[in-house]
């Protein structure tokens, strides 16, 4: 494309088998006092 | 929806709904704008060809569903269902340090000092165990208070999750997170063979951080705690921890502490707004939000820069973002999961739906020594999702950050699902700079 760069695509895991819960919960690493969901690494990905 | 945005050189056009993030030429980044608020493309100073060249462009992107993306439909249920998979172990509610700020209100939780006894420790993962559905991976974060001042309880609660974990084919992550004063070479070295991640507390230049944590004699904890968490830092090898500090009205220069903090040779930094009450010296007040936003815009310059060559390299906890790996669209919607799937427990053995709300009697949800959990407290955290959220619903940020911190919202707002919107202001900006960060760091 001319105009427009793709840097990334689209990431939002909608499909029904998600859910799994086996994330962090995200509080649990360096914040404790923010939420800060989107730097949370997808478990079934990492695996 | 979109969101459109600078950052340095780059326009750039998050499509909200896909998480989609395009990089733009100044033709296009008028032309996206115009068609999402349905204005006539055709009136903007370009010429006419090059527009329809664009709209081209964006009608292709957005029939493979990452561009001007219709709204996503909400999945039923909260991400993995009503278990408990976190926990917040407060070990000791006494503290060595009278840090100015601290919203444990220096350990003690608005409550009696005490140390949790390794018995209620073992109890609280006894819980854990028994709400933990099928969950595999289970994590407890040590906490306080100071939890070094309590060594017994932290050796037994994590011998006795190790047991578990064999027994019932279980995986805990224990977290620490300390001010570093109480650590010797013995408990660096436990420390560093048991725990997932380690949460330092240093808040950056000596001056800043002596000013608002001081010892309980009133000197300065900055040198012993320096000195400790580099020895543990230096044996920690590729195992995770953070730096985490605090910058409060004091230090809205905090860059300089983060550099700082980089230059003492640690690279996992993060630095949090302090969280108190308007009526505080030290509280971030609305007069101080607008310098917070352009200090956070000079940290992404000296983030980006730092993280071009090798040995100034970091990573700054709050413009972390993942782009192709990162939660999935129930966990977005769930958010951090406090009173549901993430608890604290007292030394005491008193549950709280998490470690902010400690010692407020009405969100006491029950104990680890009794086995009760209040239901009703935890169908009010349930009820506390994005979608429960009518302030979060045309926010673009609202995949990134889930509605916000719900001890925040209610600190402030009196209301778990009214986010704070000072908060939000600081969120959004950390996000676009996280985005913009990636977008010259993954630019094609």
């Amino acid at each position: 494309m001319k105009h427009i760069t793709t840097i990334e695509k689209p990431c939002i895991n909608a499909s029904a088998n998600t859910g799994c819960g086996e994330c962090q919960a995200s509080c649990q690493s360096a914040c404790k006092t923010s939420c800060t969901v989107a730097n949370q690494k997808c478990q079934k990905q990492a695996k | 929806m979109i969101h459109a945005f600078r950052f340095h050189e780059y326009y750039l056009i998050l499509d909200v709904e896909s998480g989609a993030l395009h990089s733009v030429d100044e033709p296009a980044y008028a032309v996206v704008q115009a068609m999402e608020k349905g204005w006539d493309i055709f009136a903007l100073p370009y010429p006419e060809r090059q527009i329809r060249e664009i709209a081209a462009e964006v009608e292709e992107l957005r029939a493979a569903g990452s561009l001007c993306s219709p709204e996503l439909t909400p999945p039923k249920g909260t991400a993995g269902g009503q278990v408990i998979k976190s926990m917040c172990l407060h070990v000791a509610h006494d503290c060595n340090l009278r840090c100015r700020y601290c919203f444990a209100d220096t350990g003690e939780f608005h409550g009696p000092r005490g140390l949790m006894a390794p018995e209620v420790g073992k109890k609280a993962l006894d819980f854990l165990i028994a709400h933990c559905g099928n969950r595999k991976h289970l994590e407890v974060d040590l906490f306080g208070g100071e939890p070094l001042l309590n060594m017994e309880t932290v050796r037994t609660v994590v011998a006795y999750g190790r047991e578990l974990e064999q027994k019932h084919g279980k995986q805990i992550n224990f977290t620490i997170t300390t001010n570093g004063v109480g650590l010797t070479d013995a408990i660096i070295d436990y420390l560093n063979a048991e725990m997932h991640n380690i949460v330092l507390s240093l808040d950056g230049r000596p001056e800043v951080h002596d000013a608002m944590r001081p010892t309980a004699g009133g000197k300065g904890s900055y040198d012993i705690a320096l000195a400790n968490m580099k020895k543990l830092v230096e044996r920690r090898g590729d195992k995770e921890y953070y730096i985490r500090g605090t910058f409060t009205a004091r230090n809205l220069d905090f860059t300089e502490d983060v550099k700082h903090l980089r230059n003492l040779g640690f690279e996992q930094l993060s630095l949090e707004p302090v969280v108190l009450p308007d009526d505080s010296p030290y509280a971030i007040l609305e007069e101080h939000v607008a310098r917070v936003l352009e200090e956070y815009e000079t940290l992404a310059d000296y983030v980006l820069q730092s993280r071009q060559k090798e040995d100034t390299w970091l990573n700054f906890f709050h413009f972390m973002i993942d782009l192709s790996g990162g939660p999935c669209l129930k966990k977005r919607i769930a958010g951090c999961g406090a009173g549901v799937e993430y608890v604290a427990v007292t030394p005491e053995g008193d549950i709280y739906p998490c470690h902010q709300f400690v010692g407020q009697e009405k969100m006491k949800m029950g104990s680890v020594l009794t086995g009760e959990l209040d239901a009703d407290i935890r169908r009010m955290f349930a009820a506390c999702t994005l979608l429960d959220k009518p302030a979060c619903r045309d926010c673009w940020c609202k995949y990134f950050c889930s509605g916000g911190c719900a001890a925040n919202a209610y600190l402030y707002n009196g209301d778990i699902r009214q986010p704070y919107s000072r908060t939000c202001e600081f969120l959004k900006k950390r996000t676009e700079l996280a985005l913009g960060i990636y977008a010259a760091e993954h630019r094609k």
